[in-house]
């Protein structure tokens, strides 16, 4: 992992994906470890993201390393017309790490095949975001105790939902049954139910959630007005994809909810009180996710696990 | 005598025929294999009559042997090309062209959103189905099929 980049979830074998889990736990148990204090991490945020951004920050200030970079485009040379390819060129005679944010699909996988230093996505366009999924995995171990054989319910936009996508990828390595809860227009395409039936992994799709007693994770995701061709539609499916706290009842004791956020009302509010609710928490373990991921990568792993 | 009036395409000594070219690709293959810049004696046939096709192109150039990937870069456009090897006015050999795994700078990205398309950037893609053509980008990881195919 040491100085390699991080673009696709895809780039991270099983081992590699529970060694950044690993690095992520120790962080939590101590964050603050500043082994990076004399490296320079360029976070370079071509479109707003203050949810991703201050969290990479955070972790990149917790590993004592200082940070140089812009939040949208507006503020750097891309307005004069620079390419990519040129700040990318540029940053890396300036960093030791590039962490990235660009609208473009595959801007990532170009901008790690420029720089002289690795580069993280942290979300190109529609494409990819493998930070989030790491801390979605971390965040299901955690609350698990493993990543083996659970059932998880993906609910919501699973045509769309980028995290879905590479969250579903991500745990193809760990023997695990998915239940796809979507409306028609935005089920899960066709694509991943063949990667998931090359890989002999069983999935059942359902136009509601029913009943959730042998859940062991729900991912709620996002139902986007915007997303159906036909408003009827919409206005027809959109309360069969809210939680509600009362359809907790007579779930597993370790069921826990979970959802990238921002929500709009797909989680209703009473659910929040609910100690299965973890979707703050799970922010919250994007930090860790994120100093692990960037600890891997500047290969601080020896020095990590000898303290 | 009329037959004095008909144009006949002459048999070359050594080089290459392209033969089974789809009508509607033979500028695509042209411009894939750069024939529009080479100085060899070129002949090109167009919407002759095919048994296969209906009709097909067919081009003859001399001097000229390509190199099996170069070549395999027109299957995307004419799958059931045939090369003829000519030397001393006599087929030597005959090849097929098959699909790479790998096909680089040919074709447009599908996705208007991927950076091939907006930061100048060499396409990429990976052969995913060679029956049904899935082009997979190195990019944006969207599939490129048949369908949607547009040369650079």
């Amino acid at each position: 992992m040491k100085n390699k980049s991080l673009v696709s979830i895809s780039d991270y074998s099983r081992d590699e994906i529970l060694k950044v889990l690993e690095l992520a736990a120790l962080f939590e148990a101590r964050p603050n470890r500043p082994l990076l204090r004399d490296k320079v991490v360029a976070s370079l945020f071509f479109e707003p993201s203050t949810r991703t951004r201050l969290s990479f920050e955070t972790a990149i200030n917790r590993l004592g390393a200082r940070v140089i970079g812009f939040t949208d485009s507006s503020s750097s040379s891309t307005t004069k017309g620079e390419t990519l390819k040129d700040t990318i060129k540029m940053v890396s005679n300036y960093a030791d790490l590039i962490v990235m944010r660009h609208p473009l699909e595959g801007s990532a996988r170009y901008a790690s095949e420029q720089a002289r230093v690795p580069v993280i996505n942290a979300g190109d366009g529609a494409n990819q975001h493998p930070t989030q999924t790491l801390l979605d995995l971390y965040s299901i171990k955690k609350t698990q105790g493993t990543l083996d054989n659970l059932n998880i319910y993906m609910v919501g936009d699973l045509k769309y939902g980028r995290t879905v996508h590479s969250l579903l990828m991500a745990l193809s390595h760990f023997n695990p049954t998915f239940y796809f809860v979507a409306p028609k227009e935005l089920a899960m395409p066709r694509e991943y139910k063949i990667f998931l039936k090359e890989r002999g992994i069983p999935f059942y799709e359902q136009f509601e959630m029913g009943k959730l007693d042998q859940a062991d994770i729900l991912y709620m995701t996002r139902v986007q007005k915007e997303r159906f061709s036909d408003p009827m539609e919409y206005e027809r499916v959109k309360n069969a994809y809210v939680l509600r706290n009362a359809m907790l009842a007579g779930t597993r004791d370790k069921l826990r909810v979970l959802h990238p956020l921002p929500r709009v009302n797909e989680i209703h509010v009473d659910v929040d009180s609910n100690p299965k609710a973890y979707y703050f928490e799970q922010a919250e373990n994007g930090v860790y996710t994120r100093m692990g991921i960037i600890a891997a990568i500047m290969g601080l792993e020896a020095e990590l696990t000898n303290n | 005598m009329p037959k004095q009036k008909q144009l006949q395409v002459s048999a070359i000594e050594n080089g290459t025929v392209i033969d089974h070219i789809p009508a509607a690709s033979l500028f695509y293959v042209i411009a894939i294999l750069g024939l529009d810049q080479i100085p060899n004696q070129t002949t090109f046939g167009a919407n002759l009559d095919s048994h296969k096709f209906g009709k097909k192109a067919i081009i003859k150039v001399a001097d000229k042997f390509f190199e099996r990937d170069e070549i395999n870069k027109i299957s995307l456009v004419a799958p059931h090309a045939k090369l003829n090897i000519i030397r001393g006015y006599e087929v030597v050999e005959k090849r097929d062209v098959t699909i790479p795994d790998e096909v680089v700078g040919i074709v447009k990205c599908f996705n208007p959103k991927c950076v091939t398309n907006n930061e100048g950037v060499l396409t990429r893609f990976r052969v995913e189905d060679k029956e049904d053509l899935a082009l997979k980008c190195h990019y944006c990881e969207k599939i490129t099929s048949r369908d949607e195919l547009q040369m650079v």
